[in-house]
C-alpha cells in the first residue's frame, strides 16, 4: 500500500540569486494529505509550484513515480497530467462553467465529458450552473467550481494552495468535506497548504512547518500538535510565534 | 446641403443599378483590404502574443517599434514600398516573378499589409498582456503545453485580439495616401474607393465622390457588424 509518489533530495530553489526554499529530503506517499504550515514567505507556495512542475528546481532533484525531475531534466507531459493545483484564487476561464471544467479534459484529447462535467458538480454541490457564466459566481461557488475542474481530471496527486482563504465557513466546511471525500474515496494524494492550522489539524494525515524556506518539522499530525520535537513547531501551534 | 443629399441619392441609384465600374472599384477595394489584413492577421497575432507574452532581450525595443509603427504615416510607408519596389530599387531591381511591380494590386496589398500589421500586432500584444498571468499558470496547472497555455491566454484576451483585427481593417479600408502612390489610382487596374473618391473630387464631381464615400463607410460599418457579430458569439460561448 506504502508507495512513494514524490522523493526530493537536497531541493533548492532560488530567486535572483536568493535562496526561498531548501528541501534537504522530503518523501510524499499515495493517498495520504500532507498539510503544509507557515508564515507567508516560507516557501509553502513555491513547493507546491515544483510538486507541479510548474517551475524547475535550481539545484537537486525531484523523483516523481520514480521519473526524475530538475533543471535540465523536464518531467514528461504523461505524468505531468497525473497532479495539478487549485490555487488560492479560482482563476476561472472567461467561458461558461462547464467549459471550465472540460478543459483539462479537452487537453487530454476528451470531447464528450458531459457525464463527467455533471458528475463532477454534483461533488461540489453545483448541478444548476453549468451553462452560467463562470464570472458571474460568487467567490465561494468560484472556487467549488475550481476544485470541480481539478477533480474531473481524477489526477493522482491535488496540489491545494490556501484553497479556503478568504471563504465563508459554510464554503470551507464544504470543500473540507470535499478533500476528505476525494481522499477516502478516490484515494488522490492531497497536499495542502493552508495558514489555518486549525484545518490542517482536521484534515491532514502528516504536517510540515516551513520557516525561510526550510522544513522545521514533518510530523503525524497528533504529534506535531501534541508532542512536537522542535520548539519552533511548538510556538507555532500555540499560536505564540509572531510573523 | 443640397449636394449631400443629391449624392445620398446617386450612392442609391449607383448601388441598386449595379454599375460594372463602380463594382469593379469596390470589388478591388475588398480584395486588396482583404488580403492585406488577412497576411498582417496571420502575423500579427503571433507577434504580438510573443511580444505580450514573451521575455526576451530587445523586447522592449520591438514594442517602441510596433507602438511608433502604429502611428506611422500611411503615406510615407507608401513611400518606402514605392523605393522598395520601383525598377531601380532594392526589391524592384531583382525583376523576381515573387516580388509585385510598382501599379499593381500586389504592391498595394504590401503597403497595406505593413500598415496593419503594428496595429494588430500591437493591440493584440496589450490585449496579451492585460491577462492575469496566473491565468497561464493556472492552465499549465491543468495540463497544458506551453502552446496549448499560450492559446489559452489568447482565448482570454479574445475581445482584445478582435478589436486589433477591427482596428488593422479600419486602418487600411480607409487608407488612401499609399494606395495611391504604390498603386497609382489606374483605371480597372489599380482604382479603389478612396483614391476614386480623391480623383472624383478634384474633377468637380462631388455627387459620385460623396456616393463613393457613402459605400465606403457602408462597408466599413458592415465588416465591422460582422465582426463584432463575431465577437458577441465568442463571448456567448
Amino acid at each position: 500500500m506504502n508507495e512513494t509518489l514524490y522523493e526530493l533530495n537536497d531541493v533548492r530553489k532560488m530567486y535572483h540569486g536568493r535562496s526561498v526554499l531548501h528541501i534537504d529530503h522530503l518523501t510524499i506517499q499515495r493517498g495520504e494529505i500532507l498539510a503544509l504550515v507557515g508564515p507567508s514567505g516560507a516557501g509553502k507556495s513555491t513547493l507546491l509550484r515544483l510538486l507541479n512542475f510548474l517551475e524547475t528546481p535550481s539545484n537537486g532533484r525531484i523523483h516523481f513515480l520514480d521519473t526524475p525531475f530538475s533543471a535540465n531534466q523536464p518531467m514528461p507531459l504523461a505524468l505531468r497530467r497525473k497532479v495539478t493545483t487549485v490555487f488560492q484564487r479560482p482563476y476561472l476561464l472567461n467561458r461558461s462553467v462547464a467549459a471550465n471544467i472540460q478543459y483539462g479534459l479537452h487537453l487530454r484529447g476528451q470531447r464528450n465529458g458531459q457525464a463527467q462535467v455533471d458528475a463532477a458538480l454534483q461533488q461540489v454541490g453545483l448541478q444548476t450552473i453549468a451553462r452560467q457564466r463562470a464570472r458571474t459566481l460568487s467567490g465561494g461557488e468560484a472556487q467549488r467550481v475550481a476544485l470541480a475542474r481539478a477533480i474531473v481530471l481524477h489526477p493522482d496527486v491535488l496540489l491545494l494552495d490556501e484553497p479556503t482563504a478568504n471563504l465563508d465557513p459554510y464554503n470551507i466546511s464544504l470543500i473540507e468535506q470535499i478533500i476528505r471525500q476525494l481522499n477516502e474515496q478516490a484515494g488522490t494524494t492531497i497536499v495542502l497548504v493552508t495558514h489555518n492550522v486549525f484545518q490542517a489539524k482536521r484534515l491532514a494525515h502528516r504536517v510540515a512547518l516551513l520557516l525561510d524556506g526550510r522544513i522545521v518539522e514533518i510530523a503525524a499530525t497528533h504529534t506535531f500538535f501534541h508532542n512536537p520535537a522542535d520548539p519552533r513547531t511548538k510556538a507555532f501551534v500555540a499560536g505564540d510565534m509572531v510573523y | 446641403m443640397d449636394q449631400l443629399w443629391q449624392g445620398l441619392r446617386q450612392a442609391i441609384e449607383l448601388i441598386f443599378t449595379h454599375d460594372p465600374a463602380l463594382w469593379e472599384v469596390v470589388q478591388l477595394s475588398l480584395r486588396v483590404t482583404g488580403v492585406a489584413l488577412i497576411i498582417s492577421t496571420l502575423i500579427g497575432i503571433p507577434v504580438g502574443a510573443l511580444m505580450g507574452l514573451g521575455r526576451f532581450v530587445g523586447r522592449s525595443l520591438i514594442m517602441v517599434f510596433l507602438y511608433t509603427g502604429m502611428g506611422f504615416p500611411p503615406v510615407v510607408i507608401g513611400l518606402f514600398v514605392y523605393l522598395l519596389l520601383s525598377r531601380s530599387g532594392p526589391l524592384g531591381s531583382l525583376g523576381s516573378t515573387f516580388i509585385p511591380a510598382l501599379f499593381t494590386p500586389g504592391a498595394m496589398v504590401i503597403a497595406q499589409t505593413i500598415i496593419a500589421f503594428p496595429l494588430v500586432a500591437g493591440f493584440t500584444m496589450a490585449a496579451v498582456m492585460g491577462v492575469d498571468p496566473n491565468i497561464r499558470q493556472q492552465v499549465r496547472a491543468l495540463g497544458a503545453t506551453r502552446w496549448q497555455a499560450t492559446l489559452a491566454v489568447l482565448a482570454e484576451a479574445r475581445i482584445g485580439v478582435l478589436v486589433s483585427v477591427i482596428a488593422g481593417f479600419g486602418g487600411i479600408i480607409s487608407e488612401v495616401g499609399a494606395v495611391m502612390l504604390v498603386g497609382g489610382n489606374i483605371e480597372h487596374k489599380t482604382r479603389v474607393l478612396t483614391t476614386a473618391i480623391v480623383l472624383e473630387t478634384r474633377k468637380g464631381n462631388f455627387d459620385l465622390a460623396i456616393a463613393l464615400g457613402v459605400i465606403l463607410l457602408g462597408l466599413s460599418f458592415l465588416a465591422n457588424l460582422l465582426m463584432l457579430q463575431l465577437q458577441g458569439r465568442t463571448t456567448d460561448e
